[in-house]
C-alpha cells in the first residue's frame, strides 16, 4: 500500500523542511578496524575474517593505527575539532549481523566534532552544513534474507550471514539539524552527500563507491509550519545509496510528511526503507525500547590520545581540498564558469580529468563527456562515470576523427557499439564498415547537386554570408548518409563557390 | 531502595532476547539489586576528585600497524556454527527488527 503524498510545490507552500544526515564512510585500510583480517570487498563469504571478527569468546581487539589517522583526516577535512582524548564504547544490540552482540563504536567522545562543510549548489549558491560529530566504529556483517518475498525480511524463512564486512572501519558523520534549505532541500541533500563522498575520495581514505556501500546515507526529514521554531517529528530513511536516491528520498519524504500533517495526524517517528524501483519509502520499524543500546566504555580498548603534534602532522598531509581543486582545474582547462559548472553538475569532472590524463585536450574531453556520454547516462538512468566509457576509448575515438578516418556522427555510432560491448573502436569501425568518404570526387558530385537544388543559398554564400553554408553541408551529409567529413565538405563548397573561408 | 527493580530486569531480558519466567524475574531482580547496590557503595567511596575510569592503568594509544595477518577459511569460520549454508551462517529470520 502506498502512502499519500502532496505535490512538492504544495508541501513547500505549507511547510518548512529540516534535514539531518548520518553518512557512513567505509575506510579503505588494508585491514579491519580491530583485527588484522583483510578489508576486501566481494571475496568468498566468511574468508576475510579471523576470531576477532567472528566475536569468539576471549579474543581482544587491537585498534588499526591507519584507521585512526584516516578518521582524523576526515575530521580535519570537515573543519572539525579533533578530540585530544576519546574512547570507544559498546553499542549493545542482539542481531545476527554482529556476532559479538555489540558494535564497537564511539558514544559521548567522538574523535572529531563541531565542524562544517560549505556546499555549493548547482547555481553557485553556497550553503553551510554544520557537522555535529564524526565518530569511529566498525561495519556489521551482511545478511541475506532467504525465502519469502525476494530479498526482503518480511516473510523470510531464514537469513544467511557473511562476516567479511564485519569489522571494516567506518566513520559516521552526523550533521546538526539543517534549517533554511526550503525547496532546495532535496538538491542540498544530494550535494551534501556528494561533497562528503568527494572529500573522502580526495583524501584517499575511502574508495567512496556508493554502489558498493562505501558511502551510505541515512536521511532525516521533518517538516514544521512556516514560522514555527520547534522541529516536527522526523523520519529516518535508511541506506539511501546513490546520490540520485538521496535527492529523491528527501523529496519523497517531504511530500509524504506534508500529506500526513495535512490529514491532521502526527508523523510517526520511525525508520523508513527506500525503494529505488518505486522511488518511495515504506515503513520500517518504529523507534522503540529496542533502541536502548546501553552504551558503555569499551573495556578491551584503551583511550585514543591525539596529540596536537600528531594532528598537525596529519593536517600537513591533507591534499588540496575539492573546492580549491575545482578552481585550479577550471583555470587549467580554460572552461568558462558556465561550462565548468555544467561539468560539475553533470558529475563528470573526475572523468574529464582522467580523460585529459589519458591524452585528450580539455576541449575534446568536455565535448565527449558533455556532448555524448552524459545524455546516454541519463537515458540509461546511471551516473555518467558508471556507463563504462574508458578514457582511452575517448582518446582513440577522437584520434580517428582527427585523422579523418571517421566523422563525429560515426564516432557517436562507434561509441554506441563500444557500450553495447561490440569491441574496441577500431574493431567496430571495421565490423560496421564505417569510413569517411575522403575521395573528393563523390563529394563534389553531391555538393554540386545540393548547390543546384538550393541556388538561393549558394548566392548568399557567394555574397559573403558564409554561415548559410550549414544548409548545404547538411544536404551533402544527407546525400552521403553521413559518411562524409563535414570539415572537408565545407572546404570544398567554399572552393566551388570561390569564397574565402 | 534498590537501584534495579523487576521491571528493569524484564526490560533487560527483552533487550537481550532472554526468556525469563515470573519466578526467575523475581529472583534475578533480587540478585541483581544486591550487585548494583554493591557497585553503588564503590561510587560512594570515590570522591568528586576521582574521574570516572574505564581502565585501571593509564595506557593510551595501543595500536596495530595496518598489515594483513591471519584469516580463517570458510570451513574454519563455520566449524562452530549450529547451521550453515553455502559458506554462510544460517540463522532464523528475525522479523521484528532490521
Amino acid at each position: 500500500m502506498s502512502d499519500a503524498t502532496l505535490s512538492f510545490e504544495e508541501a513547500m507552500e505549507k511547510y518548512d523542511p529540516v534535514l539531518g544526515f548520518e553518512v557512513h564512510v567505509e575506510l579503505n585500510t588494508k585491514t579491519k578496524m580491530f583485527s588484522s583480517a583483510p578489508n576486501v570487498f566481494g571475496d568468498e563469504p566468511n574468508t576475510n575474517v579471523n576470531e576477532v571478527d567472528l566475536g569468539m569468546p576471549g579474543v581482544l581487539p587491537v585498534v588499526n593505527k591507519t584507521a585512526i589517522e584516516s578518521s582524523i583526516k576526515i575530521g580535519l577535512a570537515l573543519n572539525c575539532k579533533i578530540a585530544e582524548t576519546c574512547r570507544f564504547a559498546r553499542k549493545n544490540y542482539f542481531y545476527p549481523d554482529t556476532p559479538k552482540n555489540f558494535q564497537t563504536s564511539q558514544y559521548d567522545e567522538p574523535i572529531a566534532y563541531d565542524g562544517y562543510l560549505d556546499i555549493e549548489l548547482a547555481d553557485g549558491t553556497v550553503f553551510r552544513v554544520e557537522i555535529e560529530r564524526a565518530h569511529m566504529e566498525e561495519d556489521a556483517g551482511k545478511l541475506t534474507h532467504m525465502g519469502g518475498a525476494a530479498g526482503r525480511i518480511q516473510g523470510a524463512d531464514y537469513s544467511l550471514v557473511d562476516y567479511n564486512r564485519s569489522g571494516v572501519p567506518l566513520v559516521e558523520i552526523v550533521t546538526k539539524p539543517i534549517e533554511g534549505a526550503g525547496s532546495r532541500a532535496p538538491e542540498l541533500a544530494k550535494a551534501y552527500v556528494a561533497a562528503v563522498r568527494e572529500i573522502v575520495k580526495n583524501l584517499g581514505v575511502s574508495d567512496a563507491r556508493m554502489e558498493r556501500g562505501n558511502v551510505r546515507c541515512d536521511a532525516n526529514v521533518s517538516l514544521r509550519p512556516h514560522g514555527r521554531e520547534r522541529f516536527g517529528i522526523r523520519s529516518e530513511t535508511k541506506n539511501v545509496n546513490s546520490l540520485r536516491a538521496v535527492e529523491h528520498a528527501v523529496r519523497y519524504e517531504i511530500q509524504r510528511h506534508a500529506a500526513v500533517l495535512d490529514s491532521g495526524e502526527p508523523v510517526i517517528q520511525e525508520t523508513r526503507h527506500w525503494h529505488e524501483d518505486t522511488r518511495s519509502t515504506t515503513s520500517g520499524r518504529p523507534k522503540s525500547d529496542a533502541d536502548d543500546y546501553r552504551y558503555f566504555p569499551e573495556p578491551d580498548l584503551v583511550p585514543v590520545v591525539a596529540s596536537r603534534e600528531w594532528v598537525e602532522e596529519l593536517r600537513a598531509t591533507l591534499p588540496e581540498p575539492p573546492a580549491a581543486r575545482r578552481k585550479r582545474l577550471q583555470a587549467d582547462w580554460g572552461y568558462s564558469d558556465l561550462e565548468f559548472r555544467d561539468v560539475v553538475n553533470a558529475g563528470v569532472m573526475d572523468e574529464i580529468e582522467e580523460t585529459i590524463a589519458a591524452g585528450a585536450t580539455a576541449t575534446v574531453a568536455r565535448k565527449w563527456w558533455m556532448g555524448e556520454i552524459v545524455g546516454r547516462a541519463k537515458n540509461a538512468d546511471v551516473d555518467p562515470g558508471q556507463l563504462g566509457v574508458a578514457p582511452a576509448t575517448i582518446v582513440e575515438l577522437n584520434k580517428m576523427v582527427e585523422d579523418g578516418k571517421i566523422n563525429n556522427k560515426m564516432a557517436s555510432e562507434v561509441l554506441d557499439g563500444v557500450l553495447a560491448g561490440e569491441g574496441t573502436p577500431a574493431e567496430i569501425v571495421e565490423k560496421r564498415g564505417l569510413a569517411v568518404v575522403s575521395d573528393d570526387g563523390p563529394l563534389l558530385e553531391a555538393i554540386d547537386a545540393v548547390l543546384a537544388a538550393q541556388p538561393g543559398v549558394a548566392d548568399k554564400i557567394r555574397a559573403g554570408k558564409v554561415q548559410a553554408i550549414g544548409a548545404i553541408v547538411g544536404g551533402v551529409m544527407k546525400a552521403t548518409r553521413g559518411q562524409a567529413d563535414a570539415g572537408r565538405v565545407k572546404e570544398l563548397i567554399l572552393e566551388r563557390l570561390g569564397v574565402e573561408g | 531502595m534498590a537501584a534495579i527493580n523487576r521491571d528493569d530486569v524484564a526490560h533487560l531480558a527483552r533487550l537481550a532476547h532472554i526468556e525469563m519466567s515470573a519466578e526467575e524475574l523475581d529472583r534475578m531482580a533480587g540478585e541483581l539489586a544486591v550487585i548494583v547496590d554493591s557497585v553503588k557503595s564503590v561510587s560512594e567511596a570515590a570522591g568528586d576528585d576521582v574521574p570516572a575510569t574505564s581502565h585501571p592503568i593509564p595506557l593510551t594509544n595501543v595500536f596495530r600497524e595496518d598489515v594483513v595477518g591471519h584469516t580463517f577459511t570458510a570451513e574454519q569460520s563455520l566449524s562452530g556454527a549450529p547451521d550453515a549454508y553455502e559458506g554462510r551462517f544460517k540463522v532464523p529470520a528475525i522479523l521484528d527488527e532490521d
